[in-house]
Parts: C-alpha cells; sequence; structure tokens
C-alpha cells in the first residue's frame, strides 16, 4: 500500500500521539490522563475490560468524541477539527456491523469507494477479505463472520494510513478468527498502521506489536506482549509433587532448578511443570490492581512468597 | 524533509457527486424491499383502485366527476407525503439507530452529500408515485386528466413545494423519535389522522370545522386543496369551505413550511443518537 502524498506522511513516523487525555460522562471518568504513542505502520492494541475507557478513547482518536483536556494528534492532526482530507486517509471498522441491506457487497464497496479520492479497486478489495465468492450475494444473507470482513472491506477500501478496529472479532468461531488475523497481518504487511480494541489476549498477542492495557480510564501498562507489565523478566514458576505433596519454586534460573531435580530424583520428575505468566495473568493481574503504578505492581509480585 | 516524487493530493469527490451516487443506492434499496414497495409506494394506488371500485356508481359528484377523478388530487398529495414525510422520518431514524449515519461520518463524505441523496430518492419516488396514479387514474378507469396549461403549472407547484415541505419536515420529525419503534409510532399516526382531517378520504364539505382548523396548521390539507384546484374544474371551487381555492393562500402555506421545516432541521438534526455521545 503506497501512500504518496506529502501532505500524508505521518510527521517522524508517528501515527498518533496523546498527551493528558481526559474524557467524562457527567461524573463518570472514562479517559483519565493517558498518554499514547502509536508508531506508523505498527499494529498497536489497546486492552482493557467492558467500560475500561478503550472505546471512549479511541473514538475521540477517530475524530468522533471531544475530549475534555489532553493534546491528539492523529496523521498529524487534531481530529476534533480534522476535515475530509483527513477522514480520507483513516480507515474505521466498527464495532457494530454491517446494517443489513437488500444489496450486494459489491454495490456497497463500490459506492463506498466513490467517497476517498483514491480507492481499492472494490473487486480487490472483496478477494482480499476473501468475500470474492458472495459479492454477489445479499448483504442480508451474510453469516457474522462474512458480515465482518465486508465491514472491513469498507473500512480498507480508500486506501487508509490508519485503520481503527473495534472489538473486530467478537462472535467469531476460531477458524474465522484465524482467517481474520490473517487478513490484518496482510494489511499491516503492507505498511497499514491498525490500531485494534479487543478484549480477547489471544487476539492481541497473535497481532499486536505493542499493547496497552487500559483500566478505569488510565494506561496501567504498555510494550511488547511478550515483555508487558515485566511478563518477561517475572519469575518462572516450577513446580512437580515429591513424597505426595505438591511443590513450588519461583526462580529465575528454572533451567538450573530442573537440573538440580533431575539430581534428586532417579528417573521421571513427576508432576514437572515450567510455567511463566502468560499474557492473560499479566493482564488479570494488571486490571484487578487498578490504579496500582506499574512498577510497585510488578515489585510485589516479584516478592511474592513461594511455597 | 522533501520527497521529490510526491503528488499532490488526489481531490476529494464533491458532494453533488457522491450525493448522486447515495440517491442511485438508496432508490436501489427502496425497490428491493418488497415491502415498502407495497406499503409506501403502492398505497395510494391501491386505495384509488379500491374507492374508483367501491363508488363506481356514485354519480352525485360536483362537475359530473367520476369518483376515481374526486380522489386523485387528494391521493396525490396523500401519496407525495408518503414517499417525503413518511419516508424520511420512518427512514433516517432507522439509518441513526441501525448506525448507518455514525459510519457515513466515519468517511470522508461530506454531510450535503446525505441530504443531496434523499433529495434524489424522494424526487424519483414522487415522481415514480405520481405517474403510477395518473396512468392507473388514466388507463384503468379513463379520468379525464384535462387540466390545461394553468392545471398542470398548478400541479407542478403544488407538487415542488409541497414535497420538499414535507421532506424537511420528515427530516426533522427523524431526530424526535428516540427510537427506530418510536419513530414509526410518531411519523404513522399523525400522518394517518392529517390524512382524514385534511379531506383525502372525506370530503372536506363534511369535515367540521375544527378539523378543518387543526389539519390547515400542517401542509397536507394545503398540498390537497392546491391538486385539488389543479385537477378539478371550475365549477367545483364552490364546493371547497371558502368557495374557493385560495390558491395564494396554498402557495404561503407551503412556502411558509419549506422555512420552517429547514429551521426545524437545522436546529434538530443528529447524526448520533444520544447514546453515542
Amino acid at each position: 500500500m503506497e501512500t504518496t502524498h506529502s501532505a500524508s506522511s505521518p510527521r517522524d513516523g508517528i501515527a498518533a500521539s496523546v498527551r493528558g487525555l481526559r474524557k467524562s460522562y457527567g461524573a463518570t471518568t472514562a479517559v483519565d490522563d493517558i498518554d499514547l504513542d502509536i508508531a506508523a505502520g505498527e499494529v498497536f492494541a489497546l486492552l482493557g475490560p467492558n467500560g475500561a475507557g478503550k472505546s471512549t478513547a479511541v473514538e475521540i482518536l477517530e475524530g468522533f468524541r471531544r475530549r475534555d483536556a489532553g493534546e491528539v494528534h492523529v496523521l498529524g492532526t487534531d481530529p476534533e477539527t480534522a476535515g475530509r482530507a483527513w477522514k480520507a486517509r483513516i480507515g474505521i471498522v466498527w464495532q457494530r456491523p454491517v446494517e443489513g441491506s437488500p444489496l450486494t457487497p459489491l454495490d456497497l464497496v463500490r459506492h463506498f469507494a466513490g467517497y476517498y479520492p483514491e480507492s481499492w479497486d472494490p473487486e480487490e478489495v472483496l478477494e482480499l477479505v476473501g468475500l470474492s465468492d458472495k459479492k454477489r450475494a445479499r448483504v442480508r444473507s451474510l453469516s457474522g463472520g462474512q458480515s465482518r470482513r465486508l465491514d472491513v472491506a469498507l473500512g480498507i477500501v480508500g486506501r487508509p494510513e490508519l485503520l481503527f478496529l473495534d472489538e473486530p472479532t467478537t462472535g467469531f468461531d476460531p477458524e474465522a478468527r484465524r482467517r481474520f488475523w490473517t487478513l490484518i497481518r496482510d494489511l499491516a504487511g503492507e505498511g497499514t498502521t491498525i490500531v485494534l480494541t479487543t478484549h480477547y489476549l489471544d487476539e492481541a498477542e497473535a497481532l499486536a506489536d505493542r499493547v496497552a492495557v487500559i483500566s478505569k480510564g488510565r494506561i496501567v501498562a504498555q510494550g511488547a506482549p511478550a515483555t508487558l507489565g515485566g511478563r518477561a523478566e517475572a519469575r518462572a514458576r516450577v513446580s512437580w509433587t515429591a513424597d505426595g505433596h505438591h511443590r513450588e519454586i519461583r526462580t529465575e534460573e528454572p533451567t538450573r532448578v530442573v537440573a538440580d531435580l533431575m539430581s534428586t530424583f532417579p528417573g521421571e520428575i513427576p508432576d514437572l511443570s515450567v510455567h511463566r505468566p502468560t499474557l492473560e495473568e499479566t493482564y488479570l493481574r494488571l486490571v484487578e490492581e487498578p490504579g496500582a503504578d506499574t512498577q510497585e505492581s510488578l515489585a510485589a509480585n516479584r516478592e511474592e512468597l513461594t511455597t | 524533509m522533501s520527497q521529490p516524487t510526491t503528488l499532490p493530493p488526489a481531490p476529494l469527490p464533491g458532494a453533488l457527486r457522491i450525493g448522486t451516487s447515495r440517491g442511485i443506492l438508496e432508490v436501489r434499496e427502496f425497490f428491493r424491499e418488497w415491502e415498502t414497495v407495497v406499503f409506501t409506494f403502492s398505497l395510494p394506488t391501491l386505495i384509488l383502485v379500491l374507492f374508483s371500485s367501491i363508488f363506481e356508481n356514485v354519480t352525485d359528484t360536483p362537475g359530473g366527476m367520476s369518483a376515481t377523478e374526486f380522489y386523485l388530487p387528494g391521493l396525490i398529495a396523500m401519496g407525495l407525503m408518503s414517499v417525503s414525510f413518511q419516508n424520511l422520518g420512518i427512514g433516517i431514524a432507522n439509518e441513526r439507530g441501525n448506525g448507518t449515519l455514525r459510519r457515513l461520518r466515519g468517511t470522508p463524505m461530506p454531510p450535503a452529500a446525505y441530504f443531496v441523496g434523499k433529495t434524489v430518492l424522494v424526487l424519483i419516488l414522487a415522481a415514480g408515485q405520481v405517474a403510477l396514479l395518473l396512468a392507473v387514474a388514466r388507463l384503468g378507469y379513463g379520468a379525464a386528466l384535462d387540466l390545461g396549461a394553468a392545471g398542470w403549472f398548478t400541479f407542478a407547484w403544488v407538487l415542488a413545494l409541497g414535497t420538499v415541505s414535507s421532506a424537511l419536515l420528515g427530516i426533522a420529525i427523524s431526530s424526535a423519535a428516540r427510537s427506530v419503534q418510536a419513530a414509526s409510532g410518531i411519523v404513522v399516526v399523525p400522518f394517518l389522522v392529517l390524512q382524514f382531517l385534511s379531506g383525502i378520504f372525506l370530503p372536506v364539505s363534511l369535515l367540521p370545522d375544527g378539523a378543518l382548523t387543526v389539519a390547515s396548521l400542517f401542509p397536507l390539507k394545503w398540498m390537497a386543496q392546491g391538486m385539488r384546484a389543479a385537477f378539478y374544474p371550475e365549477s367545483a371551487a364552490a364546493m371547497e369551505p371558502s368557495g374557493g381555492f385560495e390558491l395564494p393562500l396554498v402557495a404561503g402555506a407551503l412556502g411558509a413550511w419549506c422555512v420552517a421545516g429547514l429551521v426545524l432541521c437545522l436546529l434538530t438534526f443528529r447524526w448520533k443518537t444520544a447514546k453515542d455521545g
């Protein structure tokens, strides 16, 4: 995907930057002092429980909601005052699937293509999202997964530099999710910056270069999925059974522990397992300790006593 | 940072072009839904057929008109209001509720294009509806349709002013509905009541003064009166409660509703539901 306007190159390789973003609805604070930087070309996932503020944050980036305070730049422009030329450079895949229509996917994609100065060929877009064989079916007759792929087709037909995906695979069966992930990777591979909100951790882990976890309106951790919340440095848990009792050690050197165990046991070590925190465990710990400073909670975790 | 190979930004497509494309898309969607085709589009014609058959032998009409000729102007007015007021009132509330408007606001579509699209839709439906009514009246029931140049001129401006004012009112009322379900009630019930009060089904001469006074506040009564002026023979003017068709008053009332409708639209139109924030 080549975008060659001088006006459209994101400054300094930054697709979006957010400083001190705040938004309240009445007495409820939805977004409470958020800072974010999203690099051009990366897949960025915003994770958080329902009501954590991720949709509000994304809708502010999309120009759909006004903020109470803070600075927001998306593709070098403030979304609140951005015009049509800016909207032509972003793509939005809404959480809610496309409304049923008696027309066909090809009709709709062709129509939406006409909104943009430079669009993809509608047939090519439908091919890319895997809807070629359904392009002349009625939109109303599509399955949930197929409707979702049509949503993506409508979101990308204008060749966006930045694509927002709001919980794109909710309600998918596992196979449809895998296919969808492949599609997102293809888009990212062509240079589209992707901002994804999801509450599926495997989805964030499979797709995202970087993840931010948002809880009660605040970013509680940010980083690559593999290192999020100190996950990489967290101690491994080695467990086994000895004399009919469950034994467990938390260690920074699991290999040495296992080697020691091998010298203790004559053959197989009963019930041996070496476990590092999954993204899910890390995430749950992060969102269950709202407001706790990341470093503190990380330190607290390291000091947890082993059995 | 200079990039010698950069192109100037491609121009954004204009509101008229996108709007026309939207209009064509909406017309295609409209005619693919048999429910809307039957209930919104063909209803006045069905009623015309019904009345023409039921009242076939009624000859006690002014100027010796047939039942078809008698009911035609009122049903044209009703049809125009149905494709504009009812169609837009329910349709836009539905598009707001199901996220269509929101989706459109996330694209570079200029807002004006949406209204251009609705204009194209209403114009095509209005033309189609009137053509169907006239064809059935003429070919099916031998209505004279002997309007003369002045009559057709009256027909044209009443059609234009009536459709525009009703369309604007439809857009405005769509914003009053809190949900899609509420919209059909808010739109259909007042419209039905107005049809009875405005002399669409019952001759205006039979209506009590109170009914006509209420109807006079809304465009349908004036549309029907203007259409009667266009279609009825001169002698039928005596049948009007005021003793004449009062065309200047018709033009004034419909013109005032165009202005009021536009102001209401500008004040009330929302792209989002209250829930969307």
